[in-house]
């Protein structure tokens, strides 16, 4: 039995000093999170937010963007536009290494931007399609020359749509298989250290990196944190220093905010303008309807669910392109204000008419997997919205393997999903939307089904306008079509923020946020 | 117990393991969806070329029963296949992970034995007391709460209240202490999720060794001690606790196999990288081999702790003849 002398030694274990878990003094170390383990660590391959937060410290990009977005060197020394716009000259640094100690030169650029991303990376494969040759005169010059003038093409150069691929590592092999999928090789101030699959993801410095003084930190380590609390527990405790994008709940983010041993950053994402949406499946009846659409969007009061469901946290989305987003016309827009009546009327003018249990139709919602976060709940409330107006929705769960394979194979009625415009509607928009991007098989796509020769013309059009006017008339038009033709169910803006411990410094430093890497962070 | 009992029990012990083989690679894929559509989901590409391509490299384009079979003839051999998800023999993934569930379960089963007899013990020297009632409404209040709230809770008050004990995981990331800080911060992560454990296993051997001492105390031989002046609390410990121990240890022994399973829900509360978090992990990624792989080496400890229970038995009261 447990005398006296037991319990004060017990009770002297408890007894450590107030956070006595910390790293020791001087420990360079910064720990964030992650949600799940990612599929791999390729980036083009899977470029999901996670991916980009991870990868953003491994894979590099030509140029960076400030918060005008206004493009820097960064890989590319220096870069030149020819007055036609058809020509783009990117001189390289020639003292950059990959980290297998291979040289970065104009060879991985050509194989990047003409291979690899145009075949894995959706946003790339779009911005890039405007791509004629792509020729190396020497090993540090590359030149690019497009079909037509592509007004977002520096823009689509951004780290998180095209980081820097080996062309040693990949170039020959199966992209998908490629053992460095989970070993990563890049040029950036991180190199990929080991994967505790289930526990961690561990970078270490790269001290041969090109940028003096950096990275500032000696390591990071992603660990995961599958649930919402353990990841609110994490960062109050100083187990960890950064929650990222989707990492605090919505429920959770004022306590955080109030938190003075954390920093909130509300433009971290400023450059991916996200979107929550529902995707339908318009090859299936009654989705191909656009008055059963538009029904959708009226028994909805997005107002609410930013409002009430989400604490306020977002804002109503009207349209395709996001508020804050360039060529953003709030006057070529058809509204869908909550109105159940509205909704009913259109439901019944299709001749679904409520059956004696008052329902007019079932179908199935599919949930992103995010714990029973602010997607899930936003849908638990689209589906008691839609039973006011006789719809059943059958709200589907799944895990990430079987999400993305059910939307690329378009195996479901409603999707609920988001999407980032990243910077032009070009690049993180038209995607969605153009005919010639319905790809079986591979999500992020049109998985809608949405077919309009318009919507594909003027998409096309808008892309390679000479003049901001010209491409602002073409996605003004845009907006009025895919506004009335309900192309999608937008409900909300999303503006996640951005939460880091006070002990680090220079953490986000431009709108691509957590994509372009932590290698300026320092401790305080 | 004599060797012939052992043996006895070995063979049953492969029959059950036999069983569990058998029925859980049916029932795996009894599961809607196969993994060769998971890992295409998984790699960002889930085209039928590539899922076909997955399922000849995996063997899952072969009928069942061979498939079984090649399962079975791989598992005699020791080898308990690749995990899909991680690349890595099954076998590898998992004793990567057994030692940490062992260590957070024995941890858990000597401070729920140690808590549970002593808190027993005391309930039982006064039955009726205002001790005995505290014990027993803790007791049933330990034994009623989900362990994922308890878990929870305790998260809430000694790691962010108190910010005394670490919140989740198994060390201290970045650190890279050696030697003893580096038991030291294990021990340190150990005592939430370790404790958590043990406060529901500690419920019920409270109740038990109370119920026991109680039913020992009224026995001629205690009687006896007391008549002949032996100190009560000698009477307590070396008459009634002795003889109540019986029943404890089968319930120990059942208990630490059922630890090896019902650590599941805690490993993931605490983030702590054991076989039951990697159990989760499995069925998150539909990882089959590892998910078989989990199921057989369970089995096998579960086979061996009522094995070792049942020598422990006999050794503890050799009246006891297990057959």
């Amino acid at each position: 039995m447990l005398d006296r002398r037991a319990m004060l030694g017990a009770a002297g274990l408890l007894a450590f000093p107030a956070q006595a878990w910390s790293l020791p003094p001087g420990k360079r170390v910064m720990n964030a999170m992650m949600t799940d383990d990612p599929a791999t660590l390729c980036y083009p391959l899977f470029n999901t937010r996670l991916t980009q937060e991870i990868c953003g410290n491994i894979n590099e990009s030509l140029l960076l963007f400030d918060w005008q977005f206004k493009p820097h060197p960064n890989l590319a020394r220096a870069f030149e536009v020819s007055p036609d716009g058809l020509t783009y000259t990117f001189r390289l640094r020639d003292d950059v290494l990959w980290h297998d100690g291979v040289k970065f030169t104009a060879r991985d650029v050509a194989f990047s931007c003409g291979v690899m991303l145009p075949e894995l990376n959706p946003r790339s494969r779009n911005a890039f399609s405007h791509i004629d040759t792509i020729t190396t005169p020497d090993a540090y010059t590359v030149v690019i020359k497009l079909k037509q003038p592509f007004n977002a093409f520096l823009m689509s150069l951004m780290a998180s749509s095209a980081p820097m691929m080996p062309a040693h590592i990949y170039e020959g092999t199966d992209f998908r298989t490629n053992p460095y999928n989970l070993k990563p090789i890049g040029t950036g101030p991180f190199k990929f250290a080991d994967w505790k699959r289930g526990q961690y993801i561990h970078l270490v410095r790269n001290a041969h990196y090109w940028r003096p003084g950096q990275p500032g930190m000696d390591a990071i380590y992603y660990r995961l944190c599958p649930t919402p609390e353990q990841r609110m527990v994490a960062m109050e405790t100083g187990a960890v220093d950064l929650a990222m994008a989707d990492d605090i709940d919505t429920v959770l983010v004022s306590r955080l905010r109030a938190n003075p041993q954390i920093v909130t950053l509300n433009n971290a994402y400023y450059g991916t303008s996200e979107i929550a949406v529902m995707e339908m499946n318009m090859r299936r009846w009654p989705f191909s309807d656009r008055r059963f659409r538009a029904a959708f969007m009226h028994a909805i009061d997005r107002d609410f669910l930013v409002k009430a469901i989400n604490f306020g946290i977002g804002k109503v989305a009207t349209g395709p392109i996001p508020s804050s987003a360039p060529y953003y016309d709030p006057k070529a827009l058809t509204l869908y204000p909550h109105d159940p009546a509205r909704a009913r009327a259109l439901l019944d003018e299709m001749g679904l008419k409520p059956g004696p249990d008052g329902i007019r139709h079932r179908f199935g919602i599919m949930l992103t997997p995010d714990g029973g976060g602010e997607m899930t709940r936003g849908a638990q409330y689209v589906k008691q919205a839609l039973a006011e107006v006789g719809l059943e929705a059958n709200l589907e769960a799944t895990d990430w393997p079987t999400q993305r394979r059910r939307s690329g194979n378009w195996e479901f009625d409603v999707d609920n999903n988001s999407y980032g415009e990243y910077g032009d509607p070009a690049i993180g928009t038209s995607r969605f939307y153009v005919s010639s991007n319905i790809r079986k098989g591979v999500p992020l796509t049109n998985l809608q089904g949405y077919v309009n020769p318009e919507v594909d013309r003027l998409f096309a059009q808008a892309a390679v306008a000479v003049g901001r006017d010209e491409a602002q008339a073409c996605y003004s038009r845009l907006q009025q079509i895919l506004t009335h033709d309900v192309a999608m169910v937008w409900l909300y803006e999303r503006l996640p923020a951005f939460f880091y411990n006070r002990r680090l410094k220079n953490v986000v430093l431009g709108p691509n946020g957590p994509s372009d890497g932590f290698g300026a962070t320092t401790l305080a | 117990m004599k060797p012939r009992t052992i043996a006895l029990r070995l063979v049953k012990t492969a029959l059950t393991v036999i069983a569990v083989v058998v029925l859980s690679f049916f029932l795996i894929r009894l599961a809607p969806g196969d993994a060769a559509t998971v890992m295409a989901g998984q790699s960002g590409y889930a085209d039928e070329a590539f899922i076909k391509s997955l399922r000849a490299e995996y063997g899952l384009d072969q009928p069942l029963p061979v498939q079984f079979w090649k399962y079975v003839r791989a598992v005699g051999h020791g080898d308990l296949g690749t995990s899909y998800v991680r690349r890595q023999p099954v076998l590898t993934v998992i004793m990567e992970r057994l030692p940490n569930t062992l260590l957070l379960d024995a941890f858990a089963l000597v401070v729920a034995i140690m808590g549970g007899v002593w808190l027993g013990g005391l309930a039982a020297r006064r039955p009726g007391s205002a001790g005995d009632t505290a014990v027993s409404v803790l007791a049933m209040l330990f034994y009623a709460v989900p362990q994922f709230w308890l878990g929870m809770m305790m998260v809430l008050l000694f790691a962010v209240w108190l910010a005394v004990l670490p919140p989740f995981g198994i060390e201290t990331m970045g650190a890279d202490y050696t030697g003893l800080a580096r038991i030291g911060d294990v021990a340190r992560h150990m005592i939430l999720p370790g404790v958590t454990l043990a406060l529901y296993y500690m419920a019920s051997y409270a109740r038990l060794t109370r119920a026991a001492m109680i039913e020992v105390s009224e026995q001629d031989f205690v009687k006896t001690a007391r008549a002949k002046g032996i100190s009560e609390r000698q009477v307590l410990r070396h008459h009634v606790l002795r003889n109540a121990l019986i029943p404890l240890v089968t319930y120990a022994g059942l208990q630490a196999s059922l630890l090896v399973g019902g650590s599941v829900l805690i490993e993931n509360v605490f983030s702590w990288p054991g076989v039951g978090t990697l159990a989760y992990d499995a069925v998150q990624a539909r990882d089959n081999p590892l998910l078989l792989g989990i199921f057989i080496v369970t089995a096998i400890l579960v086979s061996l702790f009522n094995l070792v229970t049942d020598i422990a038995y006999g050794v503890v009261d050799p009246r006891v003849e297990v057959g």
